[in-house]
């Protein structure tokens, strides 16, 4: 009552253009604040450096790796560079990329609330996140972590060295800022929608949304308790994963991917909801088989939770287990397969408007596409035994996590950039990061798929030598893809200070986030809005508009 | 009448009313109890399989456990569920003085509760039975009784820890009691606090027989 100031007297948009970001000013008003849009922005910024942390590590072992002699790097501490890539990446990149950013942006929006059910877990989340990191960060500096981010036990028990325990409790609280994210979801779009806005007028990203705060609430906990237990297990020796006495370090696996396989999917299936907005926008169709849509993605949520096995084929987990691991994998790519057609099937006599998010978009969909169906291969139960930790599954996982989830994730700041910030980027060189990104990541990955069908494993620094022109040509990608990453970031920054005003609805898109004012208002919308039509009007608004052309 | 209840100093501005903002609130404590179940859901998991392995030990290591302390929280625990309860009640109806007193009743059964436990660990520390920090064991089997009494306190630590936070959220709430902030319309954190501490009882309902009575005869 005491804070609330009435919406009623900023609102009158000509003068002064009162908007969440000029609405306070000084570096208290930003760490304190309970907006969901701030909360948003420090994510967008504190997310961009852990993926520019990520690539640095990236970055140098591509440049171990052109030579087959280990000669930049001692194997102990490529080891730490691996790890260390791979835990900034998955646990302060990727899971929190669309939820925590976009999400928080613009899910409240996009069903017409003030802000999310629980503005101050937000901002605890976003302390868990920076806690997290921080201390992740301390255990690099610190000495390093060369566990794999797996944190397989005895690497991450007996042998470990440097900071285990350190980066553990990083990624333990790390945890809880997505359990709070999804928590505070999960509630917003149940108890947040403006009137009118039924199950079924929500826009497919807050459907993607709804089943990725699921996984996160059911899976994040058990991934919690488990690096808890590999901590004390480290610390104190408790012997739990120890098979010295008589511990057992595969339940260490199985309990680590039955949280990190649904993982697997909270890095995919916000970006899947991103895809449905951009598609329909720049096709000007509504989604072909809303429902169907809606209902993968909550289906690839419940079946997630199923298939962890598959990444413990190798392990001597029983066989029968095996298959049946193996079969309901198989069946998860048939929700994720309806998802492609919907979207191609959206496209079609669509009038297509190619830009940049849009281009993102049309990458997403080739590169996920290889991403699945090599997964496919890999749920195989004897081509895994061949495929298994070799060079075909990291291009499997980037080719879903970088090349899905990555280009979903800059398609949706594309997309949605002008409203977060008031400004236009430059279009063209927008369209020029996006080709070059699109390029460098298949010349950087496509060589690894064969490089793993011809036996190359994962994880070492040294390699026979008839491998030497394929790894050349990953690192001369991984320059191209580096390129494509910064001319986006010079694109989106310049146009901070030098872009257009984007005006409220630059695409002509529908949804109410597209209704309001870029950059928003402190409180999003001046009156609660009621929601007459069906998502995607896309059609209704071109039949009218030919309509008035025929009179 | 409505007019009174959309001013009402508890509700927030990104609400449109309490009705909404009791519901979200409900909903969220529900979603994070779901989160709780499964984060011992992986321990359970865990102390499944290894009783499974090892049963002679874990049968040996539970009779180390003392019946009469445990069943003694159990009991503690219980009533501070039937408190806890008539805590909400009371502040359903606007109680004031009835909703401090109760709280103060769970308080200090919840108090209660940790100094048990405090004197049980206490006796395993002497005994030279704390994972990491003494723990010997000369007869057979000595690895899984290690097991055993790994779970035993990740378990009841985990377990403990939540009954602190427990604690610290009554010391939160009971300067709002007195403040008389709760009443009809507006009791959702008495009731969420409620809901966490019934789920936390539940949890060592769970425990007690897991840990105290594997293959225990009368
Ligand atoms: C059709 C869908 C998919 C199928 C059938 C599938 C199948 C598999 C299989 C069988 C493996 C184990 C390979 C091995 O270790 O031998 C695997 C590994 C992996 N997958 Fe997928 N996958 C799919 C989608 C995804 C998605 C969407 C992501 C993430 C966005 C993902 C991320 C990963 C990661 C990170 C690993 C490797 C983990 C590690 O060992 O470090 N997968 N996948
Ligand atoms: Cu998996």
């Amino acid at each position: 009552m005491t804070t609330t100031e009435t919406p009623a007297s900023p609102a009158s948009a000509g003068h002064g253009e009162v908007n969440y970001l000029n609405h306070e000013y000084g570096i208290k008003s930003w760490l304190l604040t309970l907006d969901h849009k701030r909360i948003g922005i420090l994510y967008l910024i504190t997310t961009t450096m852990f993926f520019a942390l990520g690539g640095l590590f990236a970055g140098l072992i591509r440049l171990e790796l052109m030579t087959p002699e280990g000669d930049l790097f001692q194997a102990d501490t490529y080891n730490k560079l691996f790890t260390m890539h791979g835990v900034a990446m998955i646990f302060f990149f990727l899971i929190p990329s669309v939820p925590a950013v976009l999400g928080n942006f613009v899910l409240p929006l996009m069903i017409g609330a003030k802000d999310v059910a629980f503005p101050r877990l937000n901002l605890l989340s976003w302390y868990c996140y920076i806690t997290g990191g921080t201390l992740a960060s301390f255990a690099i500096v610190a000495g390093g972590v060369d566990t794999g981010w797996t944190f397989y036990t005895p690497y991450s028990s007996t042998y470990s060295t440097g900071f285990v325990s350190v980066a553990l409790m990083g990624v333990f609280i790390n945890g809880f800022s997505s359990i709070l994210t999804g928590v505070n979801f999960l509630t917003t779009v149940h108890k947040m929608r403006a009137p009118g806005m039924t199950w079924f007028r929500l826009p497919l990203f807050i459907w993607a949304h709804y089943a990725t705060s699921l996984m996160m609430i059911l899976g994040t906990p058990v991934v919690a308790i488990t690096l808890l237990l590999v901590a004390l297990e480290n610390m104190f020796g408790l012997g739990i994963f120890n098979p010295e006495l008589g511990g057992d370090p595969i339940l260490m696996q199985h309990l680590f991917w039955f949280y990190s396989h649904p993982a697997v999917y909270i890095m995919i299936v916000p970006g899947f909801g991103v895809i449905s907005e951009v598609i329909a926008c720049f096709s000007r169709k509504a989604i072909f088989g809303y429902s169907f849509v809606a209902f993968s993605s909550l289906a690839i949520a419940l079946l997630g939770f199923l298939v962890w096995g598959h990444h413990m084929f190798t392990t001597g987990q029983s066989i029968y287990a095996g298959m049946v691991f193996s079969f309901i994998t198989f069946f998860i790519a048939v929700p994720t397969a309806v998802k492609i057609f919907n979207w191609t099937a959206t496209m079609y006599r669509g009038s297509i408007d190619l830009k940049s998010p849009l281009m993102y978009a049309l990458g997403f969909i080739g590169l996920f596409l290889i991403g699945g169906l090599t997964g496919t291969f890999l749920s195989t139960l004897a081509m895994d035994i061949h495929l298994h930790d070799t060079y075909f599954v990291v291009s499997h996982f980037h080719y879903v996590m970088v090349g899905g989830m990555v280009m979903a994730y800059l398609s949706g700041l594309h997309f949605w950039w002008p409203k977060m910030m008031g400004r236009m980027y430059n279009e063209a060189w927008a369209m020029t990061g996006a080709v070059l990104i699109f390029l460098g990541f298949n010349l950087t990955f496509f060589p690894q798929f064969v490089l793993g069908y011809l036996g190359m494993p994962r994880r070492y620094h040294v390699y026979p030598e008839e491998f030497q022109i394929l790894h050349v040509a990953s690192t001369g990608g991984a320059t191209v893809l580096g390129l494509g990453y910064m001319v986006l970031f010079v694109c989106l920054v310049w146009s901070l200070f030098k872009g257009a005003k984007a005006g409220p609805n630059p695409w002509t898109a529908k949804g109410l986030e597209w209704e309001i004012e870029s950059p928003p208002t402190p409180h999003n919308f001046h009156e609660t809005p009621i929601v007459t039509s069906e998502p995607y009007a896309y059609e209704e608004e071109d039949v009218l508009l030919a309509d008035k052309g025929s009179h | 009448m409505s007019k009174t209840a959309s001013h009402h100093p508890a509700l927030q501005h990104y609400f449109d009313d309490l009705k909404q903002q009791h519901g979200a609130a409900t909903m969220g404590m529900w979603a994070f109890l779901a989160q709780e179940i499964m984060f011992f859901g992986g321990l359970f998991a865990g102390y499944t399989v290894y009783r499974y392995k090892y049963f002679n030990a874990f049968v040996e290591g539970s009779n180390l456990l003392p019946i009469a302390w445990g069943g003694l929280n159990t009991v503690i625990l219980i009533a501070s569920s039937f408190t806890v309860a008539m805590a909400v009640r009371c502040a359903q109806q606007g109680l004031h003085r009835s909703v401090f007193n109760w709280f103060m009743a769970t308080m200090v059964l919840g108090l209660g509760f940790l100094g048990v436990k405090a004197i049980e660990y206490s006796h395993k520390y002497h005994d030279h039975l704390i994972p990491g920090l003494n723990f010997q064991w000369d007869g057979p089997m000595a690895g899984p009784m290690k097991i055993f009494f790994s779970f035993y306190f990740v378990m009841t630590g985990m377990h403990a820890l939540h009954m602190i936070i427990g604690v610290g959220l009554m010391l939160w709430l009971i300067p709002k009691i007195r403040a008389e902030k709760f009443g009809p319309q507006y009791y959702s954190p008495i009731e969420n606090f409620g809901l966490y501490w019934h789920f936390v009882d539940i949890v060592w309902i769970f425990l007690f027989p897991l840990l105290y009575l594997i293959g225990r005869h009368l």
